[in-house]
């Protein structure tokens, strides 16, 4: 599904210069459930956003679904990330101003399809995701878990190939952490290749690899979970 | 590019935003108000000035005489200087740009005016033929004063439209008989003019007939005439020319204040039309200032609501948004509220000036305030593209930065 080939990031500022990613090399097949782990500044961050086309890298190469994504511009980025990804944030990035089922069906606006095709495909996701009943709150009406689900209905509205969620479940208690994780394993059933950018163990926990991070370096790309 | 679901995404944002929205809209609004009020007081005022010398001639010089006040030549001041169908002979050929020119003699007391029973008090002025253009009476029936009047010293009469419905009602007046202090008049037109009511309760004469009519003798009242298409330096010198012929003539000083007052309406037209174009340029300069403050104020409240919405437009992106499709929505936005905005200002202007056309009393020095369509156009025009180039240059930064940078802004 993707492959990085000695993948390196620096972040410049003012005259010093950040080694975010060192010499990465990664290996995902399509179908996959993958969760990636390390401490804060391991470099998770700036991986996952390289991953899904929303920073650029430095040198070494990064082949997704077969092409090589180098050097996009702006607008190639945005139509493959329309085709390939989709996203789930930690602070799950729901326009406040639109409605679950508008905030749903706004990547299928961005592809071009009909008004009346958006709304449907929008409720039918929000009706996996448990919260058809509320296609018509806005997301300052909803609790954390519920508008994580919205997001996730959002990821997954446009039929991406690969889901990416960073840390979706930093801002939700451990109960609801359990059902966003669920939720992306039943995702994941149906053929969707899942990378969680995670630093909770529980979560890891349930992806089926973890790859570590460590200073920017693959620590260990098949790690295994310590015992609680 | 245009369709519903744009105008979904816009009409979205902008109730998002109401705030935002209002005073974007609000400035603009403002401005092109502000403009137009302005644009249409200066008109406004163009007009009153104008309406004020409607009736009579603006290119004309006006000959008055009056009493020498200074000793000359020995002669005593106090002396009355009485003007004669000489000096208008004088001044007819012998001053050069002299276009349509007439005297005027005043008939002493009331004068009474009989038609078979009516009998009424009008005001009677003996006049040459050229007095028709330096008045701008128009005639309605029949014909005004001609040379041969004056020379045959006719006794003929044009009445103004009040005199004939005073006298003659609805009887046809032309070819009848009227009787002016007692000598009969035969009327040959009836006439018009824009100069009012007074105006028209008037009865023109040949000059000729009423000096001798009269007791009149060779004296006239005043001197009038046209300058054609002189330029101002010429009439100028006109009227020094005239004033000097004259105080030859009958000997008084040329620097006599009293003697001969030589009042030409051409320098006092053109002294009112620099104040009304000072006037306007003042106008154009203040509206063009409000202008530029709602110019800046659409920019500034655009470049804020390119800020506030960074991760808005993040979001966007990491959902397949292109730069040009960001870019085109805060575009879109801008020019939908600058010119709605805009021709909220521009019609509540307009209304304002109608209402004040409608509320001013008659004859003030404020008439008909209008505001050239065009101008006000083109005003909304370059606050459209102000909002544009405001939003452009910040939706553009933002629709290029990589969604990374715009997804971690707060």
């Amino acid at each position: 599904m993707l492959s990085l080939e000695k993948i390196d990031k620096s972040y410049v500022t003012g005259r010093n210069r950040l080694h975010v990613l060192k010499s990465v090399d990664l290996e995902i097949e399509a179908g996959e459930m993958v969760s990636v782990m390390g401490a804060s500044g391991s470099g998770k961050s700036t991986l996952m956003n390289i991953l899904g086309l929303l920073d650029n890298y430095d040198s070494g190469s990064y082949r997704l679904d077969g092409q090589l994504m180098k050097d996009l511009s702006e607008t190639r980025a945005a139509v493959l990330r329309r085709q390939l990804i989709g996203f789930v944030f930690q602070s799950f990035n729901l326009i406040p101003f639109k409605t679950a089922a508008e905030n749903v069906a706004l990547p299928l606006y961005y592809q071009g399809l009909g008004r009346r095709r958006r709304q449907a495909a929008a409720l039918e996701y929000l009706e996996r995701v448990g919260l058809r009943a509320w296609e018509a709150h806005r997301p300052s009406e909803m609790s954390g878990g519920q508008q994580q689900r919205v997001a996730i209905a959002r990821a997954l509205v446009a039929r991406p190939k690969l889901l990416l969620a960073d840390e979706p479940t930093g801002a939700l208690d451990s109960e609801t952490s359990h059902e966003i994780m669920r939720l992306l394993q039943q995702v994941n059933s149906e053929g969707v290749t899942v990378l969680v950018v995670t630093h909770e163990r529980d979560v890891a926990a349930m992806t089926r690899r973890v790859i570590r991070l460590k200073d920017g370096r693959v620590e260990d790309a098949h790690a295994r979970l310590p015992d609680a | 590019m245009l369709d519903l679901d744009t105008w979904q995404e816009i009409v979205d944002t902008i109730r998002a935003n109401k705030l935002r929205s209002f005073l974007t809209g609000f400035s603009v609004a403002w401005g092109i108000f502000m403009l137009i009020v302005l644009l249409g007081s200066g008109v406004g005022l163009g007009h009153g000035v104008e309406y004020q010398f409607r009736d009579d001639a603006v290119n004309s010089i006006w000959v008055f005489p009056g009493q020498t006040s200074v000793p000359y030549k020995g002669l005593q001041p106090g002396r009355r200087v009485q003007l004669t169908n000489e000096d208008h002979d004088d001044v007819a050929s012998g001053v050069e740009g002299v276009e349509h020119i007439s005297s005027r003699y005043f008939i002493r007391g009331s004068v009474q005016v009989r038609y078979r029973n009516e009998t009424s008090t009008f005001n009677v002025r003996a006049v040459h033929p050229d007095h028709l253009y330096l008045e701008k009476t128009i005639v309605v029936d029949g014909r005004f004063l001609n040379p041969l009047d004056v020379r045959d010293l006719r006794k003929v009469a044009v009445i103004g439209t009040r005199v004939r419905d005073a006298l003659f009602k609805a009887e046809p007046p032309v070819g009848k008989l009227i009787e002016v202090n007692g000598v009969a008049f035969q009327v040959v037109g009836v006439f018009s003019d824009e100069g009012g009511e007074r105006e028209l309760e008037r009865i023109y004469v040949p000059i000729s007939t009423a000096q001798r009519a009269f007791g009149g003798a060779n004296r006239i009242g005043q001197i009038m005439m046209t300058t054609g298409d002189a330029t101002l330096d010429r009439t100028t010198a006109m009227a020094d020319e005239i004033h000097q012929r004259l105080a030859n003539r009958h000997t008084f000083s040329v620097d006599d204040p009293r003697a001969l007052e030589v009042e030409n309406n051409n320098e006092q037209f053109a002294r009112i039309n620099g104040i009304i174009r000072g006037i306007r340029i003042f106008v154009w300069i203040v509206g063009l200032g409000t202008l530029l403050a709602g110019i800046v104020g659409v920019s500034n409240i655009m470049l804020i609501a390119v800020r506030e919405r960074t991760r808005e437009i993040g979001v966007r992106k990491a959902l397949g948004a292109t730069p040009r499709s960001i870019v085109l929505l805060i575009l879109q936005e801008s020019i939908l509220i600058t010119s709605i905005a805009g021709y909220a200002g521009l019609v509540l202007g307009v209304g304002v000036l109608e209402l004040a056309a409608r509320k001013l009393p008659e004859g003030s020095y404020f008439r008909n305030p209008e505001v050239d369509l065009g101008v006000a156009l083109q005003a909304m025009a370059l606050l459209i593209v102000a909002g544009l180039a405001a939003g452009f240059v910040p939706a553009r930064r933002a629709a290029a930065v990589r969604p990374v940078e715009a997804l971690r802004s707060e």
